[in-house]
């Protein structure tokens, strides 16, 4: 019985665009139960699923789209459980066109099935509707310290509680989340979701303590001779933002997106002063970079009300790393876009605040190791733009504060903590890392990965103790 | 969630309070801070620990109203709970002997010098503190101050307690009559700003310890950045005492002011949380 099949995916229902750029609402509205449904149907239920290889958490992806088709979403949700403690957040932020969806073998010829917004319908529907029952094995007796909240930190916490060990997440910040909170924005990732998913891990048995800075509190060393924890996963992420080192980046009025997405995000600068974290924009914003977190500080700034909001990389659409949906809603949303081109200086008023920023023209020339054309400056192509706030997008590196305050722990050039990518055993025993602090800045996705991979290594050493 | 355990008012709007948190003062060392957010709403404060109790599990930090978040802070009663506090945070002082030590404090920034002072007399320095403020009333801590100086001089910018002017003309003249191995200030930026030009020109080296915006303190979002020589440092993590000679103050001063329009605006909406009250 042949069925007819369906090239393209279902489209996302989305916010209006003049609705968007006035408020922090989610733009992706997601699937209804009917659409869920009819994406679902797409799904080939291949015999060797190759999703499930891109998926770096290898879920098993058409069983849980097979028990949409049979209208089981607890059931579905509980499937991805099985792999992913954070379902909800991964249907919304993973960049599934590099993974499962890269990998599936409708997309070889139409579209892939759309298995973010599936598993997302799923997430949301169980955080709605489900009350998940989790099998937890009996208390080990073990202690595990879990420094960070982040995508990495909360997996390996929840992996670790549901094998029975006694589970304690330490977050710096007040709220538990790490990037899903200070730095992805509301309207790409509510926070009420965040906050739905931690609970769940909370359920689980795991304590998070919040304002607890490791590294200053207590060391990693402290943590496994006093507080007796018998093992330690360090996934404290890249929150060091990097500058360029360009005359005048000291003005007022230059951020790094970290402390703009931290200002309007975790402290809700957008409510100001119902909220009393201050943001200041001006009226014209460059931001400076070409990834997730440019586009993310280009569309926040529009929703505080700037007149221009200006993106400017020094390569082209095509070599950007953000994701081609961010890009896509960040140019509805009237982002503009200014490509080969990349700050020199910037100048400030009498009372130096940004005013301007002298850009240079960039040509791309032979590819460098990433595989990207390299970016060439013209000379003498500077030219000037009249802005008043600039947010610095550039990436971030590891805060280096757990490598100075522990014992043998080796950290690379970058200052990296080195781990193992299989086991993210470190070079201290008892000692464990994964995500960007390991990798360096990348997905949440794969910081969940490595959480996961890691929790299995952790209890292996547990047990051998 | 962290109680108030005692509330004194130092000085007209400078309040001091005592807070249960005992891992924290296991760990508080001179020269270190905390980041306090009263409540839901509140802004993330940075304030230097001024003293911490270890067997009674508490921390001491000393605060001036000047703005919206440090008034709703000093409206804050004894067995109230600040909701965040977290550290402590920051580089600890660097005690060691030095020889003779002057410390100067000015105004609340007496609170963060004293335990460093302290440290410093205990490691068997010879301390001559100098302590300056607007007015007699503003002035706070003297006891404790001359407690741990071998000398103690005190300004008032009026004459209204000991000597009229300010901290940096005692400086000079102890400089002037006796060799001086470091000195250690504390106080409003342009005091710390002047008594590093006055040690500059004496090559005597000179701590100061910087307070700018801070948002997470962690190292985290790069508000607090400071141009200290050729390179850009962040006060949260390398700091916040700098070498007084090598920071760029007119930029430290500028950074202060980032806020200035929005921190009147915070102001006039006091107190109303039903309405986006003084917005415009």
């Amino acid at each position: 019985m042949p069925r007819e099949i369906i090239k393209n995916k279902y489209p996302m229902p989305l916010l209006p665009i003049e609705k968007r750029i006035k408020s922090f609402h989610e733009v992706a509205l997601g699937y209804t139960e009917d659409l869920a449904i009819k994406e679902a149907e797409r799904c080939l239920q291949c015999n060797k699923p190759s999703c499930v290889e891109g998926c770096p958490v290898g879920v098993d992806i058409p069983a849980f789209i097979k028990l949409i088709l049979e209208r089981d979403y607890l059931a579905a949700a509980a499937k991805i459980k099985e792999k992913n403690s954070l379902p909800a957040v991964c249907g919304r932020v993973c960049p599934q066109e590099n993974q499962c969806e890269k990998m599936c073998v409708l997309g070889k010829k139409y579209e892939p099935v759309a298995i973010g917004r599936l598993e997302r319908f799923v997430a949301d529907y169980e955080l709605a509707n489900g009350e998940l029952q989790y099998t937890r094995k009996s208390p080990t007796g073990y202690r595990v310290a879990v420094v960070g909240s982040g995508p990495a930190g909360l997996t390996c916490a929840a992996e670790l509680a549901k094998m029975g060990h006694e589970v304690t997440v330490f977050e710096a910040l007040h709220i538990a989340g790490g990037v899903l909170v200070y730095g992805i924005p509301e309207f790409r990732l509510p926070k009420s979701i965040v906050a739905k998913e931690i609970e769940n891990i909370k359920a689980l048995g795991v304590k998070i303590e919040v304002n607890s800075v490791i590294g200053k509190l207590w060391t990693v060393d402290e943590l496994m001779r006093e507080k007796g924890y018998h093992a330690v996963f360090i996934g404290t992420g890249a929150g060091l933002p990097y500058f360029m080192d360009i005359p005048g980046e000291n003005l007022n009025g230059v951020y790094s997106a970290n402390e703009f997405l931290t200002r309007v995000n975790l402290m809700k600068a957008y409510d100001f002063p119902n909220y009393l974290t201050p943001i200041r924009t001006g009226k014209r914003v460059a931001v400076i970079g070409g990834g997730n977190v440019a586009m993310d500080a280009a569309r926040t700034a529009l929703r505080l009300g700037v007149e221009e909001s200006y993106i400017i990389y020094r390569r082209t659409e095509k070599e950007m790393p953000a994701r081609a949906e961010e890009i896509e809603h960040a140019k509805e949303e009237g982002v503009r876009f200014i490509f080969l081109s990349c700050p020199v200086e910037i100048k400030g008023d009498n009372e130096g605040r940004v005013c301007e920023i002298i850009c240079q023209n960039y040509e791309l020339g032979e590819p460098d190791e990433s595989g990207r054309r390299r970016p060439v400056p013209i000379p003498g192509s500077e030219y000037s733009l009249k802005v008043d706030t600039v947010i610095m997008a550039i990436g971030q590196g590891p805060n280096p504060l757990i490598a100075a305050t522990t014992d043998q722990l080796q950290v690379n050039k970058k200052g990296n903590i080195i781990a193992d990518e299989q086991t993210g055993k470190t070079s201290k025993p008892g000692v464990f890392a994964g995500g960007d602090i390991v990798s360096g800045a990348a997905t949440v996705i794969l910081a969940m990965g490595a959480g996961k991979k890691a929790a299995l290594s952790i209890d292996k050493y547990l047990r051998s103790l | 969630m962290y109680t108030i355990k005692d509330k004194i008012l130092l000085a007209p709007g400078i309040k001091m309070f005592m807070i249960d948190a005992p891992s924290i003062a296991q760990k508080a060392k001179p020269g270190q801070f905390v980041i306090v957010r009263k409540d839901e709403y509140g802004e993330r404060i940075p304030l230097t620990i001024a003293d911490s109790d270890k067997r009674e599990g508490t921390i001491t930090i000393i605060f001036q109203e000047v703005g919206r978040s440090t008034q709703d802070l000093g409206k804050m009663e004894v067995g109230d709970m600040i909701l965040d506090l977290v550290g402590p945070l920051g580089r600890e002082s660097e005690i060691d002997f030095y020889g003779t030590v002057i410390c100067v404090g000015g105004g609340v920034g007496v609170a963060p010098i004293y335990p460093i002072t302290r440290a410093l007399h205990m490691k068997g320095n010879r301390i001559i503190s100098i302590i300056g403020a607007r007015s007699a009333d503003y002035l706070i801590w003297l006891d404790k101050m001359d407690e741990v100086s071998d000398e103690f001089y005190v300004t008032t910018d009026d004459g209204s307690y000991g000597r009229k002017g300010f901290v940096t003309e005692v400086l000079t003249e102890i400089m002037d009559k006796e060799e001086i191995n470091m000195v250690m200030a504390i106080g409003p930026i342009q005091m710390m700003e002047a008594v590093s030009r006055i040690t500059k020109e004496k090559g005597i080296k000179t701590l100061v310890s910087l307070n700018p915006i801070m948002l997470d303190g962690t190292g985290m979002c790069g508000a607090c950045r400071v141009q200290i020589g050729d390179e850009v440092k962040f006060a949260c993590v390398d700091g916040p005492e700098f070498d007084g000679h090598l920071v760029d103050w007119e930029n430290a001063k500028r950074r202060l002011k980032m806020f200035e329009r929005e921190e009147k605006i915070a102001l006039t909406s006091l107190g109303c949380r039903c309405c986006q009250g003084g917005e415009k």
